[in-house]
């Protein structure tokens, strides 16, 4: 589907890639390491990073080559560095994306350190990050001219009624880091603000209920200002984690300005995915900024703009291929696959962090 | 030759959430502080034992008065007594040219015993005794008003003794960081904080010389501090343009967080905790900004304790004892719990062991030795196998450990000073028995 | 203390229980005593083995002997 430049067809690349759980709340790895396999071709060799011993495309030999487990990111940016450090010494990484949330703050931290060893990247600042956080992100829309639902923080249960006057019934409220509840009256906010508090502490997020189509788009900031890849997917199957199982690439020239000015806003540099509300009367709210590349990246690729490939030549300084046209009604479903392994695999891994 | 032996164990893979790829970096022993053997620290002067370092608090003293003085012209910071207040301790930072702050009147005391000036003693507190504020003004000490209440004593005071007092007073706002401490001072949005300085011009016998603010404890977010600094350049400069008295002195507190790891914290501190540079750049740029004339810069005052002596503090204790709980876990027991670690209430702090130890690790909750169940140290660490004897080294506890600490089962262990030179002297004994029962009296009817 | 008659051992220290689906890894010593354990070692002659062969007093080895044994148990690998 994909011709590569001859540039790429001599020399290897070996890029390590992580998320590699490819389970009912899909990481992005396998589909970023399905993109550059296309992508790239033979001349590739990929290295998974694995924080959990059962992350399943660790165990897809085909497509991930080799993989090592890396310390979870609790542990630290320092034992990160070092464990990345000792991988290093054996393979010769010369880019690496990473692709979970909770990870980005320390690749961001330590990409000096990694390209000094040679291995290149490509990521927004932590500043970049931050903006984007669910906490930040009313302030980051009005700020930048961006239609978010609208957002009041509170401390005390006895704030919640004056914010829910203002934004009415259903209403959802959102804990500080995950879980969000969608309530239909007083009493039920009141239930769902004590949950969250007790459970991910202070503040609770109270946020206006917008109701329409779920669309996603997956894009690629050049660090410059550009987006020079974006595609609009609309849901066609959720799952009950609101996860997309089956979507279908779709043409709008309001979603792809949405996420240029996205990019040109933030200046983002790297993979993103923006979470789009769509109301009926063609209102566009963004209602969530992912810092990384989605789990259905690899239908960019088949729609025609192979965002993974992208990412890799940017990191590497290299120039990009023109991507101004994708198909729409390019259609991705997902399905689950019972892959067979034996005991051994699992144990070598679990015991000496390799596989 | 026998081989080396390790206590047989097994692990469940894939069970608990850390492996040993996670926190290799953790498990390297520290068989010494600043050169001198853990093991020897224990000889000399048992175990448990909290360990200083001289060098370590004379670099994040000079790195701290770094970071602001390259960004700012008038810098001075106040040495905050609570957070450690041995007398060795203090005299360090006074030797690097640190004044005083103090918040209650036998910490007064010791600053003057430790041969700080009188005018180089900030007062702070809500409790300042009459006796204290009538010797405060006499030293021509800075006094920071903390309610009316103590306004209207010092005027007393001020109109009785015939002297004048040099104050300033805490301003509490709202900086977007909650809760507010808004107990302390006086409030700014409310117009509070504009009455108090009214009623300090006015009286005959108070000068007003400074404003003052400490919004909080371990502050991760430098914006609070623009905020709060924003906020009282605002009342300096109506100070100066609507009531003609400049003040002298901006003091932005304490607060600066140390890089512990706090507890349910997703990532650890020494990668998230913001650095005294940013908190600098923050305040001074805040400063600078306002409009102040050149020379008309108020000196900027700093409070800062914790970021200053908590990774300059070691506490050394050794394993009591290794047990299974009911649930299949791992315990092990150490001779320091809470009652000298108070700061394990908060901090999941790092330990290490301080001999080098086998490859395999295990998770353990750390007791403390009392007989409460509260007695935690950490819920759960993976650790190499730890036996009876071993000693281990816990990392960043010079900040209120030793002015927190509780005589409560077990009597308060030696605190260690090692100084430039590698040289450890001990700067508080052991406490005794003597110690303990020296304030108590019987009465004769019990004798 | 016997072991489970079907309990899987390897030289890297792994076991695996088929009855459970459980693995464990285990340190060297432990997979050594493991090793005797299968081979129809009784406790005495394994205790005695360990003591000439490690750098350890017998008090100790005592102790350390029974919390594994209750390991092995609270891992199901033994047969009671």
């Amino acid at each position: 589907m994909y011709v590569s430049p001859d540039l790429n067809k001599t020399e290897s690349l070996t890029i390590a890639v992580t998320g590699l759980n490819a389970n009912d709340n899909p990481g992005p790895g396998l589909a970023v390491i399905r993109a550059l396999r296309a992508g790239f071709g033979e001349n590739i060799r990929i290295i998974g990073l694995a924080y959990e011993t059962l992350e399943p495309a660790i165990y897809l030999r085909d497509q991930v080559d080799k993989t090592y487990r890396i310390p979870y990111p609790t542990a630290g940016a320092g034992a990160l560095k070092a464990r990345i450090k000792e991988i290093q010494e054996i393979e010769k990484i010369d880019v690496l994306i990473p692709n979970f949330d909770a990870e980005l703050y320390n690749f961001i931290k330590i990409a000096p350190d990694l390209l000094q060893m040679g291995i290149h990247s490509f990521l927004p600042s932590h500043q970049q990050l931050e903006q984007r956080d669910k906490v930040n992100l009313a302030k980051f829309g009005e700020k930048h001219g961006f239609n978010v639902p609208d957002e009041g923080v509170v401390f005390t249960a006895s704030e919640i009624d004056n914010i829910a006057s203002k934004f009415g019934f259903p209403l959802m409220v959102k804990g500080k880091f995950y879980e969000a509840h969608t309530t239909l009256n007083s009493a039920d906010a009141h239930r769902a603000f004590h949950k969250l508090h007790a459970k991910w502490g202070l503040p609770v997020i109270l946020q206006k209920f917008i109701k329409g189509t779920e669309i996603n788009i997956a894009g690629l900031g050049d660090g410059k200002g550009n987006a020079i890849s974006v595609i609009p997917m609309r849901k066609l199957y959720i799952t009950e984690k609101g996860k997309a199982w089956a979507g279908i690439t779709i043409e709008d020239e309001k979603l792809i300005t949405l996420a240029k000015d996205f990019a040109k806003a933030t200046i983002w540099k790297g993979g993103f995915e923006l979470e789009i509300m769509r109301e009926d009367n063609g209102s566009l709210y963004i209602m969530e900024v992912n810092p990384r590349f989605p789990a259905w990246v690899y239908l960019t690729v088949a729609a025609g703009q192979n965002q993974p490939k992208a990412l890799v030549d940017l990191a590497l300084g290299r120039p990009t291929d023109d991507m101004n046209t994708y198909k729409a009604g390019k259609m991705f479903i997902r399905y689950a696959w019972d892959n067979i392994v034996d005991v051994e695999e699992f144990q070598k891994l679990s015991a000496f962090g390799e596989l | 030759m026998k081989q080396k032996y390790e206590r047989p164990t097994i692990r469940k893979m894939n069970t608990g959430l850390m492996n040993k790829f996670g926190t290799r970096t953790d498990f390297d022993p520290v068989e010494t502080i600043d050169g001198v053997q853990v093991k020897s620290l224990v000889a000399e002067y048992g175990s448990p034992v909290f360990v200083l370092s001289e060098k370590q608090i004379r670099r994040n003293y000079q790195a701290a008065v770094r970071s602001f003085k390259t960004r700012y012209p008038k810098v001075q910071f106040a040495w905050s007594y609570k957070t450690n207040y041995l007398n060795a301790v203090c005299r360090v930072f006074h030797q690097e040219g640190s004044w005083a702050e103090v918040v209650s009147g036998f910490e007064y005391h010791k600053a003057l015993g430790n041969g700080v000036a009188g005018n180089q003693i900030i007062f702070n507190g809500p409790d300042k005794k009459e006796a204290d504020l009538t010797l405060a003004v006499e030293n021509h000490s800075l006094i920071h008003i903390d309610h009316y209440d103590e306004l209207y004593l010092l005027i007393d005071i001020c109109k009785r003794i015939n002297k004048t007092a040099k104050v300033a007073i805490r301003v509490n706002f709202d900086t977007g960081v909650y809760p507010i401490w808004d107990r302390f001072g006086f409030n700014y949005e409310n117009g509070q904080a504009w009455a108090a300085i009214n009623k300090i011009i006015t009286a005959e016998n108070l000068e007003l010389v400074g404003l003052h603010c400490h919004i909080g404890t371990f502050m991760l977010s430098t914006a609070a501090y623009s905020v709060a600094a924003t906020k009282l350049c605002d009342l300096a400069m109506r100070c100066k343009m609507e009531l003609q008295n400049p003040v002298q002195y901006l003091d932005l507190g304490g607060g600066f967080p140390s890089t512990n790891t706090l507890k349910g914290a997703y990532l650890p501190g020494v990668d998230t905790v913001p650095s005294v540079e940013d908190f600098a750049e923050a305040i001074t740029n805040t400063i600078l900004n306002f409009g102040f004339a050149a020379d008309e810069l108020p000196l900027l005052i700093l409070e800062s304790g914790r970021v200053l002596i908590d990774d300059a503090g070691y506490l050394v204790g050794s394993v009591l004892a290794n047990k299974r709980l009911s649930d299949g876990r791992r315990a092990t027991i150490l001779d320091f719990g809470i009652n000298i670690l108070f700061t394990s209430n908060w901090y999941d702090h790092k330990i290490s062991v301080a001999k080098e130890a086998g490859q395999y690790t295990e998770e353990t909750v750390l007791f403390g030795p009392l007989c409460m169940n509260i007695d935690v140290v950490r819920e759960s660490i993976t650790l190499p196998l730890l036996e009876r004897g071993d000693q281990v080294v816990v990392h960043k506890v010079g900040a209120y450990n030793m002015t927190q600490w509780m005589q409560f089962i077990n009597m308060r262990p030696a605190v260690v000073l090692i100084d430039m030179q590698g040289k450890s002297h001990q700067i508080r004994k052991p406490e005794t028995l003597a110690y303990l029962e020296m304030m108590e009296e019987i009465p004769e009817y019990l004798k | 203390m016997k072991l489970k008659a079907n309990i899987a051992t390897s030289e890297n220290g792994f076991i695996f229980n088929p009855a459970t689906g459980d693995s464990f890894t285990s340190n060297a010593i432990a997979a050594e005593i493991l090793g005797y354990m299968k081979s129809g070692g009784s406790e005495e002659e394994i205790k005695k083995k360990i003591l000439e062969n490690y750098d350890v007093e017998p008090n100790q080895f005592e102790r350390d002997w029974d919390d594994y044994m209750l390991q092995l148990k609270e891992a199901n690998l033994l047969d009671l």
